[in-house]
């Protein structure tokens, strides 16, 4: 979405995105992405499975894997240099220090050979951010209590932990170092529904007492409502519309948007039980144009070409024939 | 930890008494009286008589079998038929012979195997990563006989640097000790190492997909750091078992490796027993070769749980 003229360019974005696009050999899995997250913003990056949300996450983190390349810009505050193409010996000083993720699967997340009191510890003093094992362990208690775990979480084993306190476990390593920016992908889509309340709360009570951003991928628009301020709705690896929560999901102005909402149970004054019809398309094989043109009841022949992006980068959309914009 | 203790121990002892009785029974069944066997076809019947008396051959197997297990247990390995000497003091001696070769072979495996394995899995798109590929493929092919013959003609005959063969203990001289101890170790270790290494790559290809090691670099670690402190001991848990299992294989090219080397060693003995028809020692030396394989495998077990705490069963 090239932003031809954004109005109010934000000049003091913890994240800034422009052009990201992530191919994998002659596929390309994301196009031409741009986002950008405020300081202390919360904004959720939202579609179904598929729609290229980890690999825009991975290109930010610089851990795509093998044989994926990204290109485009990343920019990072207090990071004097381009994310993207950035070697090895400086990614790994943002990495965890000022850029931090937690991932979907806490199962897995953590080194099932490690004590999780070291695991923590680790996280800080790969960056120095304390002076000596003793005070990253201390410290570790008080992340681990942070996440409500008890201290004798330390001494504990993945394996001796639910899910549910494993990924509290991955949230207080990541918030280690009060990273600029957490990036949560999915972090509760693996946990049982009455623990994912908690780590959601968790999350958010993490960063709003670091003032860090937050950006935060799920499929699930009701976390979205109760976690973000501002939301990306990504489709065919492209970002089809973006706003405000209240706006996009009470107001959606993109087609796809449209059907996302319909489908789910947020929008219960509508009664309709629709799911959007058709499948998400295999990498590389979604249509010339707009990309939800062959699931797309709105369709016409203008949509063989790519639509616009209309409006500013925080709040606009691309299509052709989008839903009414209701007035208040 | 304790249950998974005895249990395994459990295991060994009846895998060590069914191992006996496959020794003992399979020496029995052998055609021929073991009398007649050690003296050979000109005996004369009262020289034969007289060695079945002396070593009790005529008696009931399963009272033969007590008196050699309960033997064995004291460190009593019973007497040559041929050679009428006791066969306990020379089998300790051999045995710590072998006990040297193989574990250099088998520090050899693992000194080539570790970086060599994991070198190519970190580089397994690349060109030096194949490369290593095709030649451990190679060395996978060549028998431990053939590659200690391929080095005694390199080292020893066309450079001169080694000594082609011979043993000597290290307690008499050391650098004499290292110097012999070369190029058979290289022999054993080479061949055991190309095998390993395919192990240690496909091991360390499995920890390298794995998430928590996604989170070490998310933590700002670099890729081989990572791989250091979060990979090896997650790779070493199938690395070590295929170790266990290939001492098997090393003491097997020890026997052959030793004869090529002339070392005087339990393979050596073996063979020697074998062509002097000398059942009793062969019994025991082979006895002696599947307890060895019997016990690192339950050290092997052991092991695991030392290095997967998943297996420490109601620890916290
Ligand atoms: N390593 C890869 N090689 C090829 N295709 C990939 C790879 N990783 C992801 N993809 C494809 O890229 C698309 C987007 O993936 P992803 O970003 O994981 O989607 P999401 O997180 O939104 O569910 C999917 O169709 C997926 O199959
Ligand atoms: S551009 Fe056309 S196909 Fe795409 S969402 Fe809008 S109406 Fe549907
Ligand atoms: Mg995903």
């Amino acid at each position: 979405m090239s932003v031809v003229a954004d109005v109010n360019v934000r000049t003091s974005d913890v994240l800034t995105v422009r052009g990201l696009t992530v191919t994998v050999r002659d596929k390309t899995l994301v196009s031409d992405v741009d986002l950008s997250v405020g300081p202390g913003e919360r904004v959720g990056l939202i579609g179904e499975s598929g729609s290229g949300k980890s690999l825009t996450a991975l290109s930010v983190l610089g851990l795509l894997p093998e044989d994926v390349t990204a290109s485009g810009s990343v920019r990072l505050t207090g990071v004097d240099h381009e994310l993207i193409g950035a070697d090895e010996r400086r990614m790994s000083r943002v990495r965890g220090r000022r850029l931090a993720m937690v991932f979907q699967e806490p199962m897995t997340a953590l080194n099932p050979t490690m004590r999780i009191g070291d695991q923590i510890a680790e996280a800080m003093l790969i960056h120095g951010t304390r002076p000596g094992r003793g005070a990253a362990r201390a410290a570790a208690v008080e992340l681990l209590e942070r996440v409500q775990l008890p201290p004798d979480t330390l001494r504990a084993y993945p394996h001796q932990l639910s899910g549910g306190q494993r990924q509290r476990v991955v949230l207080a390593l990541a918030l280690a170092n009060d990273p600029a920016l957490l990036i949560c992908d999915e972090p509760t889509t693996a946990l049982d529904v009455t623990v994912q309340a908690l780590v959601l709360d968790l999350i958010v009570k993490g960063v709003v007492a670091r003032a860090a951003a937050l950006l935060f991928i799920t499929h699930d628009l009701a976390v979205v409502a109760t976690v973000c301020e501002r939301v990306l709705v990504m489709y065919g690896g492209r970002v089809v519309e973006s706003g405000p929560v209240g706006e996009v999901f009470t107001r959606p102005r993109h087609r796809y948007t449209e059907g996302l909402l319909a489908a789910s149970d947020l929008e219960t004054t509508q009664r309709r039980l629709t799911t959007i019809p058709g499948n998400v398309p295999p990498a590389g094989q979604f249509p010339s144009g707009c990309v939800f043109r062959t699931r797309c009841r709105h369709a016409t022949e203008v949509c063989a070409t790519t639509p616009p992006w209309t409006g500013s980068e925080t709040t606009g959309f691309a299509c052709h024939h989008p839903a009414e914009a209701v007035d208040d | 930890m304790i249950i998974r203790l005895i249990e395994r121990t459990a295991v060994l002892l009846v895998s060590l008494v069914v191992s006996s009785v496959l020794v003992f029974a399979f020496m029995a069944v052998l055609p021929g009286d073991p009398a007649r066997v050690a003296l050979g076809v000109n005996a004369s019947d009262e020289a034969v008589a007289e060695l079945r008396r002396q070593f009790g051959l005529g008696r009931p197997l399963p009272t033969q079998y007590f008196d050699w297990l309960g033997g064995l247990l004291r460190g009593d390995f019973g007497t040559s038929y041929v050679s009428k000497a006791e066969i306990g003091p020379q089998v300790f001696d051999r045995f710590q012979v072998t006990l040297w070769l193989v574990l250099a072979g088998m520090v050899i495996a693992l000194v080539v195997a570790a970086p060599a394995g994991t070198v190519m899995a970190a580089r397994h798109r690349k060109v030096s990563g194949l490369a290593l590929s095709a030649i451990s493929q190679l060395g996978v092919a060549v028998p431990a006989f053939l590659a200690g013959i391929l080095l005694i003609m390199l080292f020893a005959v066309k450079l001169g640097w080694l000594p082609a063969n011979g043993w000597t203990p290290p307690a008499q001289d050391p650098g004499m000790f290292v110097r012999q101890l070369i190029l058979p170790a290289l022999s054993l270790g080479l061949v055991q190492g190309a095998v390993l290494t395919r192990y240690v790559r496909s091991a360390v290809l499995d920890v390298l997909r794995e998430d928590y090691l996604r989170t070490a670099r998310a933590k700002g670690l670099r890729p081989f750091p990572a791989l250091w402190r979060h990979g090896i001991r997650n790779a070493a848990v199938p690395v070590v078992t295929v170790l266990g299992l290939q001492l098997a294989t090393l003491l097997i090219g020890a026997v052959v490796v030793e004869r090529v080397f002339v070392i005087p060693g339990l393979g050596s003995l073996l063979l020697d027993g074998v062509s002097n028809r000398d059942l009793l020692l062969v019994q025991d030396v082979v006895m002696v070769l599947v307890v060895a394989v019997l016990v690192v495998n339950f050290l092997v077990d052991l092991l695991y749980v030392a290095l997967d705490p998943r297996l420490r069963v109601g620890s916290r």
